[in-house]
């Protein structure tokens, strides 16, 4: 599966000419042939190949899938954004496009602390190109910089940590790792040593205080179509990645590194949405929400194992996946617009920009309406259910005072998501020019909407696909 | 009892009606958009009335159950039904929708399909508040009807209204976050269960029960609005345009209020009790020096907001007085304070259409050139006012007199300031009514229309209905009242 998409990639490559529209067609469907494999080779059992490298179960196969779908509709996305502009090399956004969900795929389904490395590498080395991507932009530059730099720092202390923990234990494969530590065979002080490292780079990737400062720069410097692409399918696949190294191979040492995430984690829900709060500019603002949103996330990835119990790690974990995937719905959504409303290549991401978009176009307001109750936790959207099975996976852990700070936090993030409704439904319009999209980007960006308000109203299936994809996983 | 689904209709027909409404778009087709509207608030309330004549007086359960699995992976259920507490406020809240779309008929103008469409979806997300059995369909409908009043205020109100939309939102979502919390902690101790009855009848340690009873407080302390979480109120009523504050007052309101029958006392009864003084300290607070502070407002709007608190500190001491009496007399109030409160913030929206200001400054000699108005508006200010054969009397009444078997002192204290009351709405009414015509605006002021008087007929029907013959409401309590006190006495400490 890996080696036919690797295949395609390449061949990809190769056919990438002048014409947009055949590279286009060329990536999706290159999606589509993938997701099909993935789906037809999806078996539900855990199977281990590439001598132990790499690992294929349920959880993995519906991230992709999930992944893939993301891309897609990314793509979808951004088109118009990217033909409007000449000045960035158009069939590169899309092969760079597929590397990165190669890179993704990769960590998604590494059993080997190397392939995780590699996965990611590919996936960070393809972001920075893509961020870099328009030539002309300084911010745009600035931020590539900044993201090349922290990201490569982030990378070594990955690969320290990573080295410690051979040392400790004296494997890289993660199911080795695992058992070894069940076992009690590894030294204390190297492993713990190596676990804080590890935690920090995954920090970073993650972009959850104290390691946030690229997200804010990186959101907003980078042209909009590559904000879209960062702020969802790495989100997919990060989460893939704290499963794997911390829970598949450390869950034995699993009270250190929860303590250490149940600080970031407070952390972030606290400078996230503070900061937040001061935002002029909606990719910036979303960039802070990015941050307190992955913060949440985290309480559901600590509240797993209690005292050495594990009886609620299921659900814990599985709450925490329904939350990385709505929230991955919902982000996609929200840049979605600020690209629908970007056109005859200006910009439109300051936040008013968005004034009266009700009287422009009282449909995709609401759907954008639509958006930032769920992203505050507002019932029927889904993003309420999200947060409802994390705050009761944290609850049944007993943590009812981290549940507290959690609703505390969140209410400060009402405030501003709810300033962006106020814009568009109580301010009057700049301009009352009416927005020009392709019709595919407005049937899929209404399709986003409805998804967000149904599974909001019907959030089961998607529940119970998590938890039984990670039941037979883990 | 039939099979059809009644409760669900009541949620679902104005919702789905306003999504209709929301349809038709632009104001091109404003007339076609109020029409579906009315056709959608009637039909709402039309479904509502099988639940009052398909009533069964002599049990105390809940009636008119529908349980459908929801959510299985948390064992969360579409579960409704109605006892004689809720059901009155299914058909209140129906009936208050339809008073509202006639009242906005012709004021509002810009995004009438939005506007209507608003009030329709709110209408059928507050009867599932009051149907909802199950810990988080309550919540869920609690959180939602949020949305659309933010838009609501934040659309067509006055001048300030971004911060009272926002206020208002803030207060609220403060109070139900930690209510989440207190229903993920129940879920969890009760072994799975969201079901609202199942947590009825769970014994819970007493540092439990008070924790979970002030997370409650909280929640329903800034819905009712208690003092001091009250002040997001005035602000919201001020901005709100008359629709807004007539659903405000008449239906919003009372959800604290139903909280606190639904889950604070029986979920925590041994709490309840003990802390029973500090509600009752914080309920006449707000009768007494919450009616001061209504007597020096300048603005209408305001003096109406204010004189809501209070009322709704009428009903909290009601209920944690623990007698029949009290209890039923709060509900009352309740159902009392919703016509009458409603149909003063029409009145007040009926001279605002015409003159602009809801300043009582700005008004004086009004019955010279409104006397139909002035009639409409002397009757409800007397039922603000609580005077006998009104529907203000009789809760007031019955709650003091509970009062005065509890304590002698709570019911002078709370009896004492039904003189307040009345002295700062009739001397608002005097005025703004009496006198010699005091402007030229008053000079120009015409009549109300057939419009707006169906609609005060309507409201007239409710408040005098009540106050001449209270026996139809109060008799569909009288079981489940029982039966939830008799709940509340037995201790949950085990």
């Amino acid at each position: 599966m890996l080696l036919m998409a690797c295949l395609i990639l390449v061949g990809d490559l190769l056919a990438k000419d002048q014409k947009r529209t055949l590279t286009f067609v060329a990536t999706q469907l290159t999606l589509i042939g993938t997701a099909v494999i993935t789906f037809a080779s999806s078996s539900g059992d855990t199977a281990y190949t590439f001598s132990n490298m790499y690992v294929g179960d349920l959880m993995a196969d519906l991230l992709k899938l999930l992944l893939y779908l993301t891309v897609i509709v990314i793509l979808f996305y951004s088109r118009g954004y990217i033909l409007e502009r000449p000045q960035m090399a158009r069939g590169e956004y899309y092969s760079l496009a597929l590397f990165a969900t190669l890179g993704m795929m990769v960590m998604i389904s590494a059993s080997h602390l190397v392939t995780v490395y590699i996965g990611l590498e590919l996936l960070s080395l393809s972001l920075y190109a893509m961020v870099a991507m328009n030539r002309d932009s300084v911010p745009a530059t600035e931020a590539a910089m900044k993201y090349f730099v922290l990201g490569a720092l982030a990378s070594g202390l990955l690969l320290y940590g990573m080295s410690m923990i051979y040392g400790a234990t004296g494997t890289l494969e993660i199911q080795a790792i695992a058992e070894r530590l069940y076992l009690g065979q590894f030294d204390k002080g190297i492993l713990v040593f190596g676990l804080v490292f590890l935690v920090a780079g995954l920090a970073f990737k993650l972009g959850v205080v104290p390691f946030h400062m690229w997200i804010p720069d990186v959101y907003h410097g980078a042209p909009t179509a590559v904000t879209l692409f960062i702020a969802t399918a790495p989100k997919l696949a990060a989460f893939a990645m704290v499963m794997r190294l911390l829970v598949n191979g450390l869950i034995v040492v699993s009270h250190d590194w929860q303590q250490m995430l149940i600080i970031l984690s407070v952390l972030s829900m606290a400078i996230g949405n503070i900061a937040a709060i001061a935002q002029t500019n909606l990719k910036r603002m979303l960039a802070y929400s990015a941050i307190s949103h992955m913060g949440f996330m985290l309480l559901g990835i600590v509240t797993g194992v209690v005292g050495g119990d594990a009886r609620f790690a299921l659900n814990a974990y599985s709450s925490a996946m329904f939350y990385v995937i709505t929230y991955v719905l919902t982000s996609a959504g929200t840049f979605g617009m600020i690209l629908l409303l970007a056109r005859g290549g200006l910009e439109s991401d300051e936040l008013d920009d968005f004034k009266g978009l009700n009287k422009r176009s009282p449909w995709f307001a609401g759907v954008m309406m639509m958006m930032m109750f769920s992203m505050a936790g507002i019932p029927f959207f889904v993003g309420f259910f999200a947060k409802f099975s994390v705050l009761q996976a944290v609850v049944a852990a007993g943590y009812l005072w981290l549940a507290i700070v959690a609703v505390a936090f969140s209410l400060v993030g009402c405030f501003y998501y709810l300033r962006v409704v106020k814009i568009m439904y109580f301010d009057q319009p700049a301009n009352m020019s009416p927005i020009e999209a392709p019709l595919d980007m407005k049937i899929l960006m209404s399709a986003n909407g409805l998804a967000v308000a149904l599974l909001g109203i019907f959030p089961q299936v998607l529940m119970s696909l998590c938890a039984f994809s990670l039941l037979r996983s883990l | 009892m039939s099979g059809t689904p009644l409760l669900s209709l009541a949620i679902w027909v104005p919702i789905l009606a306003g999504l209709v409404v929301l349809a038709t778009g632009s104001d091109r087709n404003a007339p076609l958009a109020r029409a579906l509207s009315l056709i959608g608030a009637v039909a709402g309330l039309l479904v509502t009335i099988p639940l009052y004549t398909g009533f069964d007086l002599h049990t105390p359960a809940m009636q008119f159950v529908e349980l459908r699995p929801w959510i299985p992976r948390f064992n969360v259920n579409y579960h409704l039904g109605v006892d004689g507490i809720s059901m009155l406020f299914v058909i209140l809240n129906s009936f208050i929708t339809v008073t509202v779309v006639l009242a906005g008929w012709q004021v509002i103008d810009s995004k009438v399909a939005q506007y209507h469409a608003g009030f329709l979806i709110m209408s059928g997300l507050l009867n599932g508040i009051f149907s909802a059995l199950d810990g988080v369909l309550f919540y869920v409908f609690f959180e939602a009807s949020l949305i659309p009043l933010y838009l609501i205020i934040g659309i067509w109100g006055g001048p300030n209204r971004v911060y009272a939309a926002f206020k208002f939102f803030l207060f609220t979502l403060f109070g139900s976050l930690l209510f989440l919390i207190a229903l993920l902690y129940l879920f969890i101790s009760s072994g799975g269960s969201f079901s609202i009855l199942d947590w009825h009848r769970m014994p819970i340690g007493m540092t439990a029960q008070t924790w979970l009873f002030l997370a409650f407080l909280v929640a329903f302390a800034v819905k009712v609005p208690m003092w001091p979480v009250h002040t997001w109120l005035p602000d919201a009523h001020v901005e709100a345009p008359t629709g807004g504050s007539i659903v405000l007052a008449a239906i919003a309101l009372k959800l604290g209020a139903y909280g606190f029958l639904r889950f604070s006392l029986p979920i925590a009864p041994d709490a309840s009790h003990e802390l029973a003084g500090l509600v009752i300290a914080l309920s006449l607070i707000a009768i007494i020096y919450i009616g001061f502070v209504a007597l020096v407002q300048e603005d209408m709007k305001k003096l109406v907001a204010y004189s809501s608190i209070a009322h709704m500190g009428f009903v909290t001491l009601g209920f944690f007085i623990f007698s029949p009496l009290g209890v039923e007399g709060a509900l009352v109030q309740m159902i009392s304070h919703g016509f009458v409160s409603g149909a003063m913030f029409f009145s007040i929206g009926v001279m605002y259409d015409r003159a602009h200001s809801r300043l009582i400054a700005d008004y004086g000699g009004v019955v010279n050139t409104m006397p139909k108005f002035a009639a409409f508006f002397m009757l409800f200010a007397m039922a603000n006012a609580g005077l006998p054969a009104t529907s203000g009397f009789v809760g007031e009444f019955m709650v003091i007199l509970a009062a005065v078997e509890h304590n002698f002192w709570v019911a002078f204290a709370a009896a004492s300031t039904m003189i307040v009351g009345a002295a700062y709405t009739l001397w608002m009414y005097k005025r703004v009514v009496f006198g010699s015509v005091a402007n030229h605006h008053v000079a120009e002021l015409s009549d109300i229309n057939g419009r707006e008087f169906l609609v005060f007929v309507l409201f007239a029907i409710g408040a005098l209905g009540m106050g001449l013959y209270p026996q139809p409401f109060t008799e569909v309590m009288h079981s489940s009242v029982d039966e939830l006190l008799r709940h509340v006495a037995l201790s949950k400490i085990q």
